[in-house]
């Protein structure tokens, strides 16, 4: 075991796969030389030389349409787009070409590749840094997408990203990089040197895409969260004394379904939390699937906390970020009910 | 302070509207066997000119000139007119059975045989074209058969590809066939991406990609061009400028540049114009770009001057937007015509033998017909199981997907 951030976890597991298969390449805007503006593919391409790890030009469709077309000769594309917010351009090769490859084919051809890409805000990145749109990836039947909270779950999942046989939107929360973020911005940033999921293994293992993981075991309240949102999550149950249970989703496409029902069924209460917009957002589906499993079982009507529906602002970020603050009186208000 | 007039915004009007007299006279085509034919390590500024001009071989009178001129065998050219043939008796049975309600659509090549037949000669096994809706021509040169086509068309219960895809998005990996979207462009990107993972692997093979005048427009072609042109990707970049996207002339997407085959040139891309109508000529520009490709010498671009003699699909009436007879006027010629005459000349072919060769390949077409439709037509007979529509979105199916498929019935 060794300690690893999020970064170096994201680094190890694409070193480890590079290290096992062949076919994996891994190219994007910097990540070559320089090792990408979050430093996550910082080494490959000295490790496994310049065919393996390359600079990409400024073209995300570009980007996406060769590594449709390397994945459709039979390599496994891990390809990063710099920013989630940065991935529209690439958005048909993503939903109309490599979500339908295997369904439009019979099979014929397949699309083995991940789409890595930091997520997220908390970082003063205004709108154009600080998106979340899993939800325009959920949507699209063929796609699988998952994110991580911690760089343990990182690392085992972008595993098993790289050996799905699928296209796998790979959603990194940048604000996690370096550490477990609460949302107390106020406070010193904790590294995850001091968290026990950043004791990561140096060599191979995966996790299972489309298991969710229960952080907080409790009974007076469910919370449905996911990235950075599970921490916060935490320290708003901790700061208001809740027993609630912390489910940390990690895959919303495909989504741990059970893990949620057989929860919900015991504490007859739920919020759902993410740091997206609201409308049509992905915890309206969670929501929906909440009532129609559980609805004999609530007690209070289930509670999103989320991003408001307007774009990222910059000055105003811990205005619109779903800070504990948030969360807590979702939580109470739950409770209340 | 120097006064300006007012703006006005410019929008291009092809030569000729319905009722007009055709007009080509803005084509300007080279006398046969003109062009030089370049060594294929060419630098592409040496070669300028070949993007602004149009390769030749077959003349008037039917006879294979200058230095693009003798690559191919009598055989390989009769192999070459059957080809063509078939491909058109093949798209003359199946709009008739699309009008007939045995499928919702179809897409004929009428007057733009020669491109793909001619193009899968210079492609071997194992090479991949990421093909668009009109180059059908590269299955049936390979062989593939009609009735596996025709079993697409009709989606029924022999569809290899189940019923999910509109008629003629063939698939076929072992046909060097990729799976046809059915949006446009996002396939010419793909292609050099394949093309780079061949050279990633240090492998022998090359990809071709497809795109049509209309298409060269969306932004996926320059992402291919930046791409292919950056990594030396071992691709053939295809156009096919066949003069309409629909309903649109080309120089709605051509715009200010002088022809599609210009694009390459800004690019560092070797790139040609080539009469598009003529099989031999097909073939040769084609296979100098596999040549190159081979050779690492990196990607080409090619751009086939043709025409599109039928409509866009059996959705359009062309005569909403363009003269009816325009397609007699195109100066090109028709391509099986062209080669017909040419095997005459050589002494090979002769009217007899044409007139049998169309009954034999109507004959192979019809019996190829009665098999599939011995499977199912789309609203008769044998079709794909509903549980084909919840098979195969993803490798293992999910929860979620059994779910539907349940609540289907099935």
């Amino acid at each position: 075991m060794a300690r690893m951030t999020m970064i170096e976890a994201v680094r190890s597991a694409m070193d480890v796969s590079m290290e096992r298969d062949d076919d994996v390449v891994v190219f994007g805007e910097d990540v070559g030389y320089f090792g990408g503006v979050f430093r996550c593919t910082q080494g490959l391409q000295a490790k496994y030389g310049k065919t393996r790890c390359f600079d990409a030009p400024i073209s995300e469709s570009g980007i996406v349409g060769t590594a449709i077309g390397m994945a459709a000769y039979g390599l496994k594309p891990c390809v990063e787009i710099q920013f989630a917010d940065y991935m529209y351009p690439a958005y048909d090769q993503i939903t109309q070409e490599a979500a339908r490859i295997r369904y439009r084919s019979n099979g014929d051809f397949t699309c083995p590749i991940v789409l890595r890409m930091p997520t997220g805000g908390g970082i003063f990145g205004g709108q154009t840094h600080s998106q979340s749109p899993e939800a325009l990836f959920t949507h699209v039947c063929g796609l699988k997408v998952v994110v991580p909270s911690n760089p343990y779950d990182a690392k085992g999942l972008l595993i098993a990203a790289i050996e799905d046989p699928d296209p796998v939107m790979f959603l990194e929360p940048k604000r996690l990089y370096n550490g477990p973020f609460d949302g107390h911005h106020e406070k010193p940033v904790t590294p995850w040197s001091k968290h026990d999921l950043g004791e990561v293994p140096e060599g191979h293992y995966s996790i299972p895409i489309g298991k969710a993981e229960i952080r907080r075991p409790g009974s007076a309240v469910t919370v449905i969260a996911y990235g950075t949102m599970v921490h916060v999550a935490l320290a708003a149950a901790d700061e208001m004394g809740i027993d609630a249970e912390v489910i940390d989703l990690r895959s919303l496409l495909p989504l741990d379904l059970d893990t949620i029902v057989q929860s919900v069924a015991k504490t007859g209460r739920c919020v759902m939390v993410h740091e997206a917009t609201l409308t049509s957002g992905y915890g309206a589906e969670v929501v929906a699937l909440v009532q129609e499993h559980c609805f004999y079982h609530l007690e209070a009507p289930v509670v999103r906390v989320t991003g408001w529906d307007t774009p990222y602002p910059h000055a105003q970020e811990w205005d619109y970020f779903p800070g504990p603050a948030r969360v807590g009186r979702a939580l109470a208000e739950v409770m209340e009910a | 302070m120097t006064e300006f007039p007012q703006l006005s915004l410019h929008v291009p009007e092809p030569a000729v509207r319905p009722g007009g007299q055709p007009d080509f006279s803005n084509v300007k085509i080279a006398k046969a066997g003109v062009v030089p034919r370049p060594e294929v390590d060419v630098a592409s500024e040496e070669i300028r000119d070949l993007a602004y001009s149009i390769i030749r071989v077959l003349n008037r009178d039917g006879e294979a000139v200058g230095p693009w001129a003798g690559l191919l065998s009598d055989e390989e050219l009769l192999t070459g007119l059957r080809n063509m043939m078939k491909l058109r008796a093949f798209d003359a049975r199946m709009l008739m059975a699309q009008r007939q309600g045995k499928t919702s659509f179809y897409m004929q090549h009428l007057g733009e045989e020669a491109v793909s037949c001619a193009f899968r000669k210079a492609l071997r096994k194992g090479d991949m074209n990421f093909p668009t809706y009109r180059q059908a021509g590269l299955l049936i040169a390979d062989d593939y058969p009609m009735v596996e086509m025709m079993n697409q068309i009709y989606s029924n219960e022999s569809d290899p590809l189940r019923g999910r895809q509109l008629p003629i998005m063939y698939s076929s990996k072992e046909h060097g066939f990729f799976t046809i979207s059915g949006n446009l462009a996002t396939q010419y990107v793909q292609a050099v991406g394949w093309a780079m993972a061949s050279a990633i692997k240090n492998d022998t093979r090359i990809a071709a990609a497809w795109i049509g005048d209309g298409s060269t427009a969306e932004s996926d072609f320059h992402s291919a061009l930046v791409f292919a042109s950056t990594y030396k990707a071992p691709v053939i970049l295809n156009i096919v400028n066949n003069q309409w996207a629909i309903s649109t002339f080309q120089g709605i997407a051509r715009g200010g540049s002088g022809t599609f085959a210009a694009r390459g040139l800004g690019f560092g891309i070797p790139a040609l114009r080539v009469d598009g109508n003529d099989y031999l000529a097909v073939y040769a520009v084609s296979s100098w770009a596999a040549e190159r490709a081979r050779r690492n010498l990196g990607p080409t671009l090619i751009e086939y001057v043709t025409y599109r003699v039928g409509a866009h699909s059996t959705s359009d009436d062309p005569s909403a937007y363009r003269p009816k007879t325009e397609s007699e006027a195109w100066p090109l010629g028709d391509p099986v015509l062209r080669l017909k005459k040419h095997l005459i000349v050589r002494g090979v072919w002769s009217e007899e033998r044409h007139v049998q060769a169309e009954a034999e390949i109507l004959d192979e077409v019809i019996q190829a017909q009665k098999q599939a439709e011995a499977h199912g037509t789309l609203h008769a007979g044998g079709k794909p199981s509903v549980r084909d529509i919840f098979e195969g979105v993803y490798a293992e199916m999910p929860a979620h997907i059994r779910r539907q498929r349940q609540k289907a019935g099935y």
